[in-house]
């Protein structure tokens, strides 16, 4: 019944441009990509239970390490993701042992400084051309060889590409020995230690991890917005990863997939109504959720466990 | 033969607080050595020297003849050694069979595998249904530890303990709050450890200490009082007095006592 679920829903995602006009295609391109990042924040947040409001310096750092990519090396798709993804986890792997060296809310005031560090330093520095923001980035090649994506459509079915592989890759690392040190880690950390485990490895680890995915998200976004600025990375890129995580269910991936989308929609869509009162009603929506559903959209936060 | 477990002159001051005082005793390879004192006499502070959760102010702690002094608490375990927790201390939106699952997996160097399913290593569940069979909750295995009654969460506290295969197994009070039926199962499961493994118990429970240690050390207020047989220790003045205080000459331990 779950993987005939799964199918439906992977069909569905697959024939989605031929159901759903340009640009409601584009929004949901956008919610795969803010939903990858809410992913990453999920698996500190949630699963290690380390509350982060810094991926955003991540997701930044991706977004313009493929925008230089891009614009210098290749316009191949997967090498920027893959380049991404190494950067933000360089980054992850010198930032993350400072604040791992905390737990709790000290943990999330210093990630919040991190994500305000790397937002001050994109609108500074030269590499990222300042406030002027990244332009001139040319459309996705998916494959070497293959002509480049123009099509929102195509360009859909590439970051569809990443987020599966991706969203892949973390289902496989929650179910491993890996994932339940981690849930370990988040349940009783000084119990962890006395079976063996050095916590703050371990949480450096899934640092660097949850730093590389949020880096392939901000490679995939700069490859849909053809265009980065230092806006993409800032405080409120962090704060609504966060809420999607919460809406979405502490713990469950898909729901911060669903979260991310809430998110994105009532941000596009419902604020366009409201003339600017978008973070208002996102605001509403984060009280309500925490008020009747606890434990977010997922409603069950914990992932898949081990069966007996 | 070298000793299991040596301590040389191990202090913890806590500023002017001297909770342990120059503390020093050895414990022979697969003895059963119980550690009793008065409250307040150090001896779950003696454990978290032992097992590295404190650093010690001052002292030696050698296992197996080498100085784990300086390792943080994580190099003892894979050293052997093993603690349980005065106060149950496990993952408790884990399920009972994850909690074994954890200690077992660091000890089969798997805890860094990312790709393979947990659930196909079936080795590590195998063994750690037999680890649960031993404390009787083989049936509760699929529980949240946090949905376990204290009596079952000892059990599963001790299961945990041997998942790590301790050579030198700490027991903090583990019979704490237990039932007269819970107690004597863990006497066995205790009894039933190969002699490999030396065991140092703390317990309040001085029928079981009598029952399980061959050797017994006696802490109060932070300093070594004597360390004997049982037999040494009901005989010793010393531990007279400091349960009981000097001029109290009722009999201290009760033979048969319910």
């Amino acid at each position: 019944m779950r993987r005939l679920g799964g199918v439906g829903l992977l069909l569905l995602l697959l024939a989605l441009p031929w159901m759903i006009n340009p640009y409601a295609i584009s929004t949901v391109t956008r919610i795969l990509v803010i939903g990858l990042l809410a992913i990453s924040v999920n698996l500190l947040t949630g699963v290690t239970g380390l509350p982060t409001l810094g991926q955003s310096a991540y997701f930044g750092i991706g977004a313009y390490t493929g925008a230089i990519v891009s614009t210098t090396l290749t316009a191949v798709g997967p090498a920027q993701m893959l380049l991404a993804a190494l950067a933000a986890g360089v980054a992850a792997a010198v930032t993350g042992p400072v604040a791992m060296r905390a737990r709790g809310v000290s943990f999330l005031m210093i990630t919040l400084a991190i994500g305000e560090i790397a937002y001050v330093a994109a609108r500074r520095l030269d590499i990222t051309h300042g406030t002027d923001g990244y332009a001139g980035i040319p459309p996705v090649v998916p494959l070497p060889g293959l002509p480049a994506l123009r099509l929102d459509g195509l360009v859909y079915y590439y970051v569809l590409g990443g987020f599966l592989l991706v969203f892949g890759l973390v289902m496989l690392l929650l179910r491993s020995p890996f994932g339940l040190a981690l849930r370990g880690l988040r349940d009783n950390e000084s119990r962890l230690r006395a079976v063996g485990y050095p916590t703050s490895t371990f949480g450096v680890a899934i640092y660097c991890i949850a730093g590389a995915i949020a880096g392939v998200a901000g490679s995939l976004w700069t490859s849909t917005q053809q265009f980065v600025a230092p806006g993409d990375m800032g405080f409120s890129v962090a704060a609504l990863a966060l809420l999607a995580v919460v809406i979405g269910g502490l713990g469950s991936m898909w729901g911060s997939v669903v979260g991310a989308g809430l998110v994105v929609l009532t941000q596009d869509y419902i604020g366009g109504y409201l003339a600017g009162y978008g973070m208002l009603l996102l605001g509403v929506l984060f009280v309500l959720v925490v008020y009747l559903l606890p434990r977010g959209i997922a409603g069950l936060p914990l992932p898949r466990r081990v069966s007996a | 033969m070298t000793p299991a477990l040596e301590l040389e002159g191990v202090s913890q001051h806590f500023g002017s607080l001297r909770a342990l005082d120059g503390v020093s005793f050895s414990v022979a390879p697969g003895s059963r050595h119980a550690v009793i004192g008065p409250n307040g006499a150090g001896k779950s502070t003696l454990f978290a020297l032992i097992a590295g959760a404190r650093a010690a102010t001052a002292g030696r702690v050698l296992v197996d003849g080498h100085d784990v002094t300086e390792l943080p608490e994580h190099r003892r375990v894979q050293a052997g050694v093993v603690r349980t927790f005065q106060h149950s201390s496990l993952f408790l939106k884990c399920t009972a069979l994850e909690n074994v699952v954890l200690a077992a997996q660091r000890k089969a160097g798997l805890s860094w595998s990312m790709f393979r399913p947990l659930s196909r290593r079936t080795d590590l569940i195998e063994a750690a249904h037999e680890l649960l069979e031993r404390v009787d909750l083989l049936d509760r295995r699929a529980e949240d530890a946090g949905s376990l009654s204290h009596g079952e969460r000892r059990q599963l506290e001790m299961a945990v303990a041997l998942a790590c295969r301790p050579r030198l197994l700490l027991l903090d009070e583990p019979a704490a709050g237990l039932s007269p039926r819970e107690t004597g199962r863990l006497g066995q499961v205790v009894r039933e450890l190969p002699h490999d493994v030396t065991v140092m118990l703390v317990e309040h429970d001085l029928d079981l200490v009598f029952d399980l240690a061959d050797t017994v050390t006696v802490l109060h207020l932070g300093q070594h009082l004597v360390t004997g047989t049982p037999s040494e220790v009901r005989a010793s003045d010393e531990v007279q007095t400091a349960y009981l205080g000097a001029g109290d000459s009722s009999d201290l331990f009760l033979e048969g006592a319910p």
